[in-house]
């Protein structure tokens, strides 16, 4: 069945039994994940879960140790990051990680590093600054002198100027008040609404499984539980490990 | 000569001397600005280059300074020899990078830095034994042209180092600043992983420092070269060490910074020279190296600590 987002069933990105390695440490093993186009997932784990690990998985920083990486219908484990962000893949960094010197309009530039100049890019900006007025006031303040908030607005701007299929997002609601961590929900929702994927990693269980279609549990770098968003929403487990815990530290 | 006199001449020289250092400082500050490596073959990059830029003044039958040129044919000279030095060095730039430094890129501390020391002895010893451990007469096709400024004398090879330097930094500011890749090279030195999630080919911000500061270092081996009319193995080490401080006192990775300080650190040598002795130069130099690490130890224009929420 089709909605609005393209969901159709098919797979954009695939886990084959991935296993890394950081020197002798096993980090992810025989890790599975199927993200269907048009979907919103989710992976909920600890600190030391290997959530950051399959990030850097995805971007190629970190390379499988065996098993593959499927990006619509193809291997990508031997592409480069540059070659990934090419086809399609763009990352929300944890923490944000935006150039701090630079101004929030070459922050947006360098998301479009991969991407041609011209009409298109002017295209993507507008749509940025459309969907995040107040990035648009800010383009000529250096990104380090933003709050929060703003920061993770210009970090996901940056992600869709590089037009991507799939964006990947690493806690995108550390460090925010808890109106802004509604905001960028929202937000990720409209986007996903308008056609990208997302596959999210996330501490706030709550609000990612409200807004997720379906979501994987990593613990120790194994996949120990996976399902529909409202499933595992109704989960005794998850509501002990994780949606018990938001509730007591709200970060 | 009035102490008015004194000055403005030494503000000449020392505005002369700091845009070589500056040139040679950029080098030091693009390559720690991005991998946070002091390299230290870059000080006899800069003596290859004026040796190589001696060879192509030769090859166009100058000889020290006996053959003077004018006109086209200067300017012709002159743009063939900083673009074949410059190109011959930023080669030498690359290939230290690319076949030397790279496959050392993941191994944690010193060793590269160590590295570049070997690389820095290797190409010392080279050109002594290839071109003899004698000092070189520097060919100058320059005509002795100056204008006397109330006392002081403004010569035309103050002024060509001032536009040549000029251009050089201003292009370099340029690129920097407005160029896709100057951006990604910025972006690179402020957050390495970042940058290449954004598809980034680090590999190639990382030659391109390299590239550039040996182009400029050659550039800078030139004007050595036709500002004291000589050349040999050894400046590499005097002049290498003051554009290492320069970059240092300005605030290492800081492109302004090692212009600013390139420019302080010839004042200053010019100015202890006339007014202390030349002997005191270094003396002086190291000193205020000294107090401004003391007191800002990051440098005049650079940050405490890298920002990098």
């Amino acid at each position: 069945m089709l909605d609005k987002s393209g969901r159709d069933g098919s797979a954009l990105l695939e886990f084959r039994s991935v296993n890394t390695y950081y020197g002798d440490l096993h980090v992810l093993k025989n890790v599975d994940y199927f993200i269907g186009k048009g979907e919103i997932v989710c992976l909920l784990g600890g600190n030391a879960s290997g959530k950051s690990t399959t990030m850097k998985t995805i971007m190629g920083v970190v390379r499988p140790h065996s098993g593959e990486v499927v990006y619509d219908g193809q291997p990508i484990s031997k592409l480069a990051t540059n070659e990934r962000v090419k086809r399609g893949i763009a990352p929300v960094l944890e923490a944000r990680r935006l150039f701090p010197r630079m101004t929030v309009y070459e922050n947006l530039e360098l998301g479009a590093y991969t991407q041609p100049r011209g009409a298109q890019f002017d295209e993507d900006l507008e749509r940025v600054y459309e969907l995040f007025p107040r990035v648009k006031e800010r383009r000529t303040q250096l990104a380090g002198t933003l709050s929060g908030g703003e920061q993770q607005m210009v970090a996901i701007g940056r992600a869709l100027m590089a037009r991507p299929r799939l964006i990947c997002m690493d806690e995108p609601s550390m460090g925010l008040s808890p109106l802004f961590v509604e905001q960028v929900f929202d937000i990720i929702q409209t986007i996903n609404r308008q056609g990208t994927t997302i596959f999210m990693v996330e501490q706030n269980a709550n609000m990612a499984l409200s807004i997720a279609h379906r979501a994987y549990v990593l613990q120790t770098g194994v996949v120990v539980l996976s399902g529909s968003a409202a499933e595992l929403r109704e989960n005794e487990d998850i509501k002990q490990a994780y949606l018990g815990e938001m509730q007591v530290a709200p970060t | 000569m009035t102490l008015t006199d004194v000055i403005l001449q030494q503000v000449i020289n020392g505005l002369s001397l700091g845009a070589m250092y500056a040139l040679l400082a950029l080098g030091f500050t693009l390559v720690y600005g991005i991998l946070e490596l002091i390299n230290f073959s870059h000080f006899n990059v800069f003596m290859v280059g004026s040796f190589i830029a001696m060879y192509v003044l030769q090859a166009f039958g100058l000889s020290g300074q006996t053959t003077i040129l004018t006109g086209l044919p200067l300017v012709g000279v002159l743009v063939a020899a900083f673009a074949v030095t410059m190109l011959a060095c930023g080669a030498i730039g690359v290939g230290i990078e690319r076949f030397l430094l790279r496959p050392l890129r993941a191994v944690k501390g010193p060793a590269a830095m160590i590295l570049t020391i070997g690389v820095s002895y290797v190409l010392f010893n080279l050109v002594i034994l290839g071109s003899g451990a004698d000092s070189k007469n520097f060919p100058n096709p320059l005509p002795a042209l100056q204008w006397p400024i109330g006392g002081a004398v403004l010569r035309l090879r103050e002024v060509l180092i001032w536009a040549v330097s000029l251009l050089l930094m201003g292009g370099l500011t340029y690129f920097v600043g407005y160029t896709k890749l100057g951006k990604a090279m910025r972006a690179t030195a402020q957050d390495p992983e970042a940058a290449r999630m954004m598809g980034v080919e680090v590999d190639r911000v990382i030659m391109t420092a390299f590239f550039l500061g040996a182009a400029l270092a050659g550039a800078g081996g030139l004007i050595f070269g036709l500002y004291y009319n000589f050349t040999s193995f050894i400046i590499g080490f005097n002049a290498g060490l003051r554009a290492f401080t320069a970059a240092v006192l300005g605030g290492i990775g800081n492109v302004p910074g090692a212009m600013l300080g390139g420019l302080m650190i010839g004042l200053i040598e010019a100015f202890s020279g006339a007014f202390i002795a030349t002997a005191w130069s270094d003396v002086i130099i190291f000193s205020i190296l000294v107090l401004v690490l003391v007191f800002r130890p990051a440098g005049l224009l650079g940050r405490v600590a890298p920002n990098k929420s």
